[in-house]
């Protein structure tokens, strides 16, 4: 693949990561200002994830589109303030996205198992 | 008439001048300029190279808005200096004039433009046509979408002053800059240019269209009223479907 080609399709994974985020956060804050709604237990919340199959696949959208879009982000605000490029940069990034992949689904499957 | 030297000295209204002089390393020296009608910020540094300080060095040819020399950062903004007239720019009679930023200075008001244009050549900024000129001149229809985005865009001069405003650039020195990219983009919609692949190329690659933040200082700062920053949307827009297609 041409690194232009590979610059143009990163873009286009921010751009729909940060879609896919928007509508994600949108539903998440509507749902929990209506969950509160009087109060909520740590007890009421787990009854309603345990075995909750569209919430595991709703946040584990959420965890996708996050481990893409923000290594993606991070590594155009290091390109523009620090002197940090290229391989070793490309690395830590997918370094983060794996390590932001791996805790977003571990706090999915703590309140759905 | 009917006023004498005296008094009209007296009475003449003075500008507060601070140019800069030196090249990376220098000082603002200050000067009082007499206040005219209709005077521009160029009339205010001739003015000066005449009269008060004949080493100062800066740059102009036409003084009528065409060549793109002019262009200085004045009061912290860059403009062109020979349409830019005083009263537009001060209120208070202090003027602050110092070289465009994120160019090299030569010396004085007068900055090296090549890292600007080798930009240029870098994103692919030269015309390539597939026709010799015994063949029949191409039509094309004015109405086209690629021929009204070519016309919003090619009056650019030249004169880096969206250059100079874009944060971007002064980030990461490698960026392309806006008039590149909008030099660029009217060549992506030349219906006869054949070399578009390679420009797509060009400007997708790092330092390329894909790092600006679309802030449109470059589009309020443009003297010619150009927006390079709708310019560089189409061209993300072309590499990001280049891109999918796997045309890149
Ligand atoms: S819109 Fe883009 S090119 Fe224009 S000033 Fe902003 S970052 Fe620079
Ligand atoms: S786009 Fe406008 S500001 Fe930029 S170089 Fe061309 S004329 Fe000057
Ligand atoms: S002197 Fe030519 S544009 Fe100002």
């Amino acid at each position: 693949m041409t690194p232009a080609r590979r610059d143009a399709l990163l873009w286009l994974a921010q751009r729909w990561s940060a879609a896919v985020l928007a509508l994600c956060l949108a539903v998440h804050l509507a749902v929990i200002i209506y969950a509160v709604r009087g109060g909520l237990t740590a007890a009421e919340i787990l009854g309603r994830t345990r075995g909750n199959a569209p919430l595991a696949v709703f946040y584990g959208l959420f965890v996708v589109a996050v481990s893409i879009h923000a290594p993606l982000g991070l590594r155009a605000i290091l390109s523009e303030w620090t002197l940090w490029r290229g391989r070793s940069q490309a690395w830590a990034m997918a370094a983060l996205a794996v390590l932001l992949f791996g805790l977003g689904l571990r706090a999915v499957w703590a309140v759905v198992q | 008439m009917g006023v004498t030297a005296g008094e009209s000295s007296a009475q003449e209204a003075m500008l507060d001048v601070r140019v800069w002089h030196g090249a990376e390393h220098g000082e603002f020296r200050h000067y009082q300029v007499p206040r005219r009608d209709s005077q521009t910020v160029l009339d205010v540094v001739t003015y000066i190279q005449r009269h008060l300080d004949p080493a100062l060095s800066y740059r102009f040819a036409c003084r009528v808005g065409m060549c793109g020399s002019c262009a200085m950062t004045v009061n912290g903004v860059a403009r062109w200096t020979c349409r830019s007239h005083v009263d537009q720019v001060t209120a208070d009679g202090r003027l602050e004039i110092a070289p465009l930023a994120h160019l090299p200075v030569v010396r004085d008001l007068v900055t090296d433009m090549r890292p600007f244009f080798d930009k240029w050549a870098r994103a692919k900024g030269r015309f390539q046509g597939a026709t010799t000129r015994s063949d029949p001149v191409a039509r094309v229809p004015p109405d086209t979408p690629e021929r009204r985005a070519v016309d919003a865009a090619i009056e650019c001069i030249g004169c880096g002053v969206c250059y100079a405003a874009c944060d971007v650039v002064g980030w990461r020195p490698e960026y392309l800059g806006p008039a590149a990219l909008n030099r660029a983009w009217t060549l992506v919609n030349d219906v006869r240019d054949v070399s578009r692949l390679e420009r797509l190329r060009a400007v997708a690659a790092e330092g390329g269209c894909l790092s600006c933040h679309s802030h449109t200082s470059c589009s309020e700062r443009c003297p010619k009223k150009i927006a390079p920053t709708a310019g560089i949307s189409g061209l993300k827009r072309a590499c990001a479907r280049a891109a999918l297609g796997g045309e890149l």
